[in-house]
């Protein structure tokens, strides 16, 4: 039976890793992501998991060696955020290009400058292209089911494929709740061991990551994106044994209160949380509204977004991150997958809670409000920011 | 060394390549003739050289051939031009030579 424990989502993150029973861990201490390695480093050192740590100089090299030992069929693991995850950047493209399969959990924070050591998308955001599978969690119980579930679906032999995890730093890395903890025994049926099917031999040599010149450079990528794109029936089948074993049931697309909902709200981590007491609010006023979470980013669930979204008149869809000049990344995306939807529902997008700016239940209120009066005239701000401080220029 | 046909990237369709595009087939970069990188070709003189094989030891690739005669040769199908051999030649045997279009 599991245990029901209160935990700190890095430390729920760590047992993850345990009972992954991982055999290298290579990370790079980095806020708000320091508590992860360092309970990791605590297990190692005092026997209560047998694994290597590689005590990194940088996070250029924490993935790097991560892709060495998964080369060699070693089950690897490493987490980092912000600049970390900027500075793995190039690597973060070659560990899913070479289909070496293994978990990051990366504390999402902004990005400098200025410095900023607390909470939202800007970094994960520019590794929407890298080719990793993608998911962003709301609270430790998923950070914790998310690992575990992440080890699973790379290692398919359908998939061989990275995945991220992403948590919310602070909002979520260090917020200490209840989390269900499972036996032993239930993970091992859950997840088998790591057998790669290309682990490097001196026996059956092959190479890893050779050149790729203009005559095969195209085929290597339609490969790539092709095994991304079918990645998701596998990602589908683990979640549902993993229900069946857990008792924990996920999906691409959490549905909250939409039944009959005109008015969606879009949002993704654990800012979700937040947004929900404020539809439950409006849910007690008598007003028409529900909450979509996209839990899984990459491959982005084309068909369960718009399964979702089907019937709703306006759709509102909240970002944690700028893609300078062009505005919310997420809102370009939802509004891109549902250019070709007939009918499809209005939608607008605000950006909020960057750097660490709290939203509240107001804050939430405010979204909805303004989120459907743009859905309806339009906005002739530049930029729809929740809480700026000075009146927004026109677009 | 009995030559073994090797597959270029014109037998692969995407659905052909091996996960990660891994190179299964050890060796096959000889498949590749890689020697029109080249801008400058090594000419060896044979009066000066005294076969003591530095150029081929030195060659980054393996483009330098001994000859049963003792003779060293670059492949020019494989040799990219470096100019490296004629640097460590110790007789200054050999010398690079602008590649010019026929």
């Amino acid at each position: 039976m599991s245990r029901r424990v209160a935990l700190e989502a890095s430390h729920a993150v760590a047992e993850a890793v345990k009972m992954a029973d991982v055999d290298v861990i290579s990370a790079y201490p980095i806020t708000p992501q320091t508590h992860i390695p360092e309970r990791l480093a605590e297990m190692v050192a005092n026997g209560e998991l047998q694994a290597s740590y590689i005590p990194v100089e940088s996070e250029h090299s924490a993935l790097s060696a991560c892709l060495g030992s998964v080369a060699v069929g070693a089950r690897s693991f490493t987490t980092t955020a912000s600049q970390g995850l900027e500075l793995m950047h190039e690597v973060v493209y070659v560990g899913s290009s070479m289909r070496l399969p293994m978990v990051m959990v990366v504390c999402n924070r902004s990005l400098s400058a200025p410095i900023s050591v607390w909470g939202d998308h800007s970094d994960v955001m520019s590794c929407r292209d890298t080719g990793w599978i993608q998911v962003f969690c709301e609270n430790s119980q998923e950070a914790f089911d998310m690992t575990i579930w992440g080890y699973r679906v790379a290692e398919d032999k359908q998939v061989l494929i990275p995945v991220m995890v992403n948590l919310d730093g602070f909002t979520l890395s260090h917020v200490t709740e209840p989390v269900f903890l499972p036996e032993q025994s239930q993970v091992d049926k859950f997840l088998p061991g790591f057998k790669f099917p290309y682990a490097l031999n001196p026996d059956k040599p092959m190479t890893h990551g050779g050149l790729g010149p203009p005559d095969i450079y195209t085929e290597a990528k339609v490969a790539q994106e092709v095994a991304l794109r079918k990645s998701k029936s596998v990602i589908l089948q683990a979640w549902k044994e993993f229900g069946d074993i857990f008792g924990r049931h996920y999906s691409p697309v959490e549905q909250y209160r939409t039944a009959g909902a005109k008015t969606l709200l879009l949002t993704l981590g654990s800012y979700s949380e937040t947004a929900k007491i404020t539809i439950d609010e409006r849910r007690a006023k008598g007003e028409s509204v529900g909450l979509i979470r996209l839990r899984l980013w990459r491959p982005f669930p084309y068909d369960e977004f718009r399964q979702a979204v089907k019937g709703a008149e306006t759709l509102i869809v909240f970002d944690r991150s700028i893609s300078f000049g062009m505005g919310g990344p997420v809102f370009s995306e939802a509004k891109s997958a549902l250019y070709a939807e007939n009918p499809r529902p209005k939608i607008a997008g605000l950006i909020g809670g960057l750097g660490g700016r709290d939203m509240s239940v107001e804050d939430f209120g405010y979204v909805l409000d303004r989120g459907k009066e743009i859905a309806e005239k339009g906005s002739d701000s530049m930029i729809d920011v929740v809480g700026v401080r000075g009146e927004m220029i026109k677009a | 060394m009995a030559e073994k046909k090797l597959k270029t990237a014109y037998d692969y369709r995407w659905m052909d390549m091996e996960v990660g595009s891994i190179i299964t087939e050890p060796g096959n970069a000889s498949a590749r003739k890689t020697g029109d990188w080249r801008s400058d070709r090594p000419i060896v003189d044979r009066e000066k050289c005294i076969k003591c094989g530095f150029c081929w030891l030195y060659c980054p690739d393996a483009a330098i051939k001994r000859l049963d005669d003792g003779y060293y040769e670059p492949d020019l199908y494989y040799c990219k031009g470096c100019g490296i051999c004629a640097s460590v030649c110790p007789k200054k045997a050999i010398t690079m030579i602008e590649e010019v279009e026929e």
